[in-house]
């Protein structure tokens, strides 16, 4: 009933507003807006012009930290990359080289050997031979100074995301009332897109490798929050009351008893650190950052499939490096073995680091004289840019008519339709029926939820541009969905099907978002479409695993009690298993919304109009308030959608019980 | 055999889980005290339990899981803290020292071993042993030469640089118990240390115990649920039931006196020559001339059973000075052996 009702209403709202004098129903008065977005970024201004604690101002104050952190960073690129130098600008001299590729490569293969070395299985060798050839491939495909670059980042900033989400993490466990106080936040920050928050960043410490350093620590730290808080509070209680009776003061208790013994718990989290810092290297590189992720962003700029292409891959290949290694290390939490290990003498014990070691300083020297010790030489370098440019040029003049037939087709029957729609409806019905809707799947509390997130964006008038969004996120959503469900009952039925499906969403999962964009903007080029892909693939994941998940977890008496009863197979899925499965489907189809707003913002990137657009816009104009006042926008549709999908699978539950 | 002053004890002591279980205590009279707690959510712990531990003694908790002596344990070390009541530790009350004296307290006068050993899984036996000294600020050579000789008296000389995860169940609680005496303390507190050992390795951890205690002669609270452990350990045992203390006393007395039917089903199932006493069961002296030797008031039917049916006359019973109190003769010896199970004392 509603649900027409809005249809009419979204094809004739406009006439009706303007026959009746009420404009303002379609479009939010500019002069009613709340001024929130200059408020900040004057507030911001303020800040960094003006705002002093005495001795030094809040610029000095910001500037310093930079400073700070500038120093460990400027030690790692040096290491890998740049190498030492004194004296400045064109003048410098190189005093020590950067480690030699030779080198790297070798000490890789010693950690793959080291992460397994205390097991005692045969394979062991594999992570470290695995390892090795993911670095060779970086050197092999011309990849290997971005890399470095990007490397030294990673270094230092997986450290600081540990060490800093650990700290909060212990404060979160030690009082529950900072814990109750920073869940919410942990929340925000894991919805807000990150793009909002690099304005900001890039406002107080300015564009460079530091705030690109900084924003990457920022994204990467809640999981480690959270994560050390459950850890800490996995750690048996018997273990804690020891601590108490052996005397411990309550920093004794913390650091000598509940984080060591957390600490296999805590390797889980310090190999997500890793893997988000990876996700972050693309974006960060909007404010600063070099190396693979500048590379991949200045090749979409330019168009230049091929180089962004590469860039690209050699980002996954360093991903899943780094994935493998960190996640032998933080398997082998096995003490026994370590004594072992320990056991076998000095020589045997340390014959990878002396071995590593060594090929540091043979190498190193050796650069002096052989230039290829140093320098992977050119000449040997394989690039396959040329080779993905060739591939899209086929499949764009072969088969340009049929992508064109599609994207039209999907554009005229589907997407305008639904833009149209959407934007056709006026706010005040929109705020009404989220509060109905709320009301309905979860009380007044999510009823007023509702209404108060989504007058904030109207409000602040961003009310077109988050419709946008709304559409193109929803589309996304409805189109992952139609895939991903069924791929994930062929999944569930069939277990080879499961095999590829599952490898494949492996896959696509391990990619950073950035990644997905090249092979779609090459073609369909840039607009709505190429975004509704992009996010498509990027989202999908989820609707795939809940649904098998969903499939699995049905009470097998159920389906027995099914076919006793005569189902066929088709009967079986469609009226016993499905209807069962819908509320996990539904939280997959929830996951698959977040992570499709998530990727919205990054689509920006290829000519959207929403408002990830708007921060993104923010972004290169270092607009303080636009920036954040988009982004909450954009996570306050992300919570809306959140708590309504939630309730409504709740309740959906319920009723099955 | 324990001197009797009291070491530690507790008066009328609660312990109520659940949110505002000291409002409502205050608040309601006793009567419905119950009902409005199990309305507001809570759950009782320990219900107004009254304890008296005498220096030296073994003295053990016994009840099914769930009666609350764990808590019991744990308010007794003040590891959580009491709804109501009042915790006693050498005169003083211990619920008055602060967070500071508490930490002392128990550096250096209490230890505590636990069901599952609650060993630091990346610490050596040695670093285990040694981690109360450390927390202490100990040297580290003089804290690892005080574990080395701890870790010889459980007997696990030559493991010293072991993980916990290598050691078998035994002997990782035997690295818990050296840990707990590592920092000699006056109080013992192990709560349930045997119970997730096999039966055989428990048997031989009995022993090994009771040969520590009497080295060692501490104050010992012990727990477990497992009757015949509690009579070969215990000098008094206490029983508990729903988080009340329903009686203290010897293992004969628990077995001659059950204060309940509880207690009765209790004790019922244990063999009543390894709890009576000679005192217990003997009959009038007789003279010199009809007895074949004596045994002492205070021994175990078990242990002079043999004794006695080797004999061709009763023996005469001994007290502690060497006065002759009474007579034991073979047919009470096997009426006692016979009727094991049902026999409750004449
Ligand atoms: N932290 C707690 N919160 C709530 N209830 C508890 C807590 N600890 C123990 N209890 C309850 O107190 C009762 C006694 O538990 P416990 O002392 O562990 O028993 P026991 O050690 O004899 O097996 C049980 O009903 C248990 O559920
Ligand atoms: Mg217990």
């Amino acid at each position: 009933m509603l649900f027409f009702a809005s249809l009419i209403l979204a094809a004739n709202a406009k006439g009706w507003s303007k026959i009746l004098g009420m404009k303002w129903v379609m479009k939010y008065p500019a002069g009613w807006r709340l001024p929130l977005k200059s408020h900040i970024t004057n507030g911001m201004e303020w800040l960094v012009e003006e705002a002093s604690f005495g001795l030094f101002t809040f610029k000095e104050f910001t500037r310093g930290i930079a400073y700070l952190l500038e120093l460990p960073l400027d030690f790692a690129t040096a290491i890998f990359s740049t190498g030492f130098r004194s004296g400045l600008g064109n003048e410098a001299v190189q005093v020590l080289p950067p480690i030699s590729w030779i080198a790297v490569i070798i000490i890789v293969f010693a950690i793959g050997h080291f992460a397994r070395a205390m097991k005692l299985t045969p394979a062991k060798m594999s992570l470290a031979i695995f390892a090795m050839l993911c670095f060779l491939y970086l050197a092999v495909f011309g990849q290997w100074e971005s890399s470095m670059i990007t490397l030294s980042s990673i270094v230092i900033a997986v450290p600081m995301g540990v060490i800093g989400g650990v700290l909060i993490g212990t404060c979160g466990y030690r009082w529950p009332k900072f814990e109750k106080a920073i869940s919410p936040l942990l929340d925000l920050m894991q919805t807000m897109p990150i793009f909002a928050y690099l304005v900001p960043i890039l406002f107080l410490f300015g564009f460079g490798p530091v705030a690109a350093m900084i924003a990457t620590v920022i994204y990467a730290m809640p999981p480690m929050v959270r994560i050390t808080i459950m850890a800490l509070k996995n750690v048996p209680s018997e273990i804690v009351d020891f601590g108490y009776m052996a005397g411990c003061t309550r920093r004794q208790l913390m650091w000598k008893v509940l984080v060591p013994s957390a600490a296999p718990g805590l390797m889980v989290g310090v190999n997500q650190v890793i893997m988000l810092s990876l996700n972050m290297v693309i974006i960060a590189s909007m404010i600063g950052a070099g190396g693979l992720g500048y590379d991949v962003l200045t090749s979409l700029r330019r168009l230049d499939i091929g180089g962004g292409l590469e860039a690209g891959v050699a980002i996954v290949v360093l991903a899943i490096a780094l994935d493998r290694l960190s996640q032998a290390f933080a398997e082998q939490n096995d003490m026994a073995l370590v004594h072992h290990h320990a056991q076998k003498p000095f020589l045997k014990r340390h014959q990878w680091s002396l071995i590593s070691g060594a090929a540091i300083l043979f190498f190193g020297i050796g650069g002096y004289v052989v230039d290829a010790f140093q320098i992977y030489p050119e000449s040997w370098e394989v690039t396959t840019a040329s080779f993905w440019e060739a591939s899209v040029k086929y499949l764009n003049v072969n088969f340009y008519d049929q992508f064109e037939a599609l994207k039209t087709a999907l554009l005229t029957t589907f997407m305008i339709p639904v833009k149209r729609f959407l934007l056709g409806l006026p706010w005040p019905w929109v705020c009404v029926m989220l509060a109905l809707i709320g009301w309905q799947l979860g009380g007044w509390r999510l009823s007023l939820l509702c209404v108060v997130l989504s007058l904030f964006i109207v409000v602040t008038g961003q009310w077109q541009k988050a419709m946008i969004t709304v559409y193109l996120c929803s589309i996304s959503v409805v189109i992952a969905g139609l895939i991903g469900v069924p791929l994930g009952i062929l999944a569930a039925e069939k277990p080879t099907a499961n095999r590829i499906i599952q490898g494949a969403i492996d896959t696509l999962q391990t990619l950073p978002s950035f990644v997905y964009l090249i092979p779609v903007v090459m073609l369909f080029r840039v607009g709505d479409f190429a975004a509704m892909i992009a996010v498509v693939l990027y989202a999908l994941a989820p609707a795939v695993r809940y649904t098998i998940h969903g499939l699995r977890q049905i009470d097998p008496s159920l389906i027995e009690a099914g076919i006793v009863s005569g189902c066929t197979k088709r009967q079986l899925l469609w009226k016993v298993k499905l209807p069962i499965a819908v509320p996990e489907i539904l939280l997959g189809m929830n996951q698959t919304v977040m992570l499709a707003i998530s990727m919205l913002v990054i689509t920006a990137l290829v000519g959207t109009r929403d408002l990830g657009q708007e921060v993104y816009i923010a972004l290169t104009k270092a607009d303080t308030g636009r920036g954040l006042i988009a982004g909450l926008s954009i996570a306050f549709i992300a919570i809306i959608a959140d708590r309504l999908i939630n309730a409504g699978a709740k309740k959906l539950r319920q009723r099955h019980h | 055999m324990p001197s009797q002053s009291v070491k530690l004890s507790c008066k009328n002591i609660w312990k109520v889980f659940g949110g505002n279980a000291e409002k409502i205590m205050n608040e309601t009279n006793s009567e419905n005290l119950d009902e409005t707690l199990k309305e507001q959510g809570c759950v009782v712990g320990v219900r107004q339990a009254n304890i008296e531990i005498y220096e030296g003694e073994i003295f053990v908790i016994m009840g099914l899981s769930g009666s609350g002596k764990s808590t019991l344990v744990r308010l007794l070390s003040r590891l959580i803290e009491p709804t109501a009541g009042e915790i006693i530790f050498d005169g003083k009350n211990l619920l008055d020292a602060t967070e500071e004296e508490m930490i002392e307290i128990r550096r250096h006068k209490m230890g505590m071993v636990f069901q599952h050993f609650a060993l630091l899984p990346h610490l050596t036996v040695l670093g285990n042993v040694a981690f109360p000294l450390e927390v202490q600020g100990v040297s580290k050579v003089e804290r690892e030469k005080q574990a080395r000789q701890v870790i010889e008296l459980v007997g696990l000389k030559g493991r010293e640089n072991y993980y916990p995860s290598e050691l078998s169940g035994g002997q990782q609680q035997r690295v818990g118990i050296a840990r707990s005496l590592a920092v000699e303390p006056e109080l013992w507190f192990l709560d349930e240390p045997f119970s997730a050992l096999d039966p055989l390795i428990r048997r031989e951890m009995q022993d090994e115990f009771l040969r520590l205690q009497n080295v060692l002669h501490k104050t010992i609270t012990f727990i477990t649920h497992d009757f015949d452990e509690a009579i070969r350990l215990a000098d008094r045992i206490a029983i508990m039931k729903d988080g009340r203390v329903v009686q203290i006393g010897t293992a004969e007395e628990l077995v001659l006196n059950p204060a309940d039917a509880y207690v009765e089903e209790f004790t019922s199932h244990v063999s009543k020559a390894k709890v009576l006493t000679v005192g217990s069961v003997m009959a009038a002296p007789l003279n010199a001339n009809d007895v074949a030797g004596h045994v002492s008031v205070k021994d175990l039917i078990a242990d002079v059973a043999v004794k006695v049916e080797a004999a061709d006359k009763p023996l005469a019973v001994l007290d502690a000075n060497g006065e002759v109190v009474g007579s034991l003769s073979r047919d009470k010896v096997i009426s006692v052996l016979v009727a094991g199970e049902g026999y409750a004392g004449d």
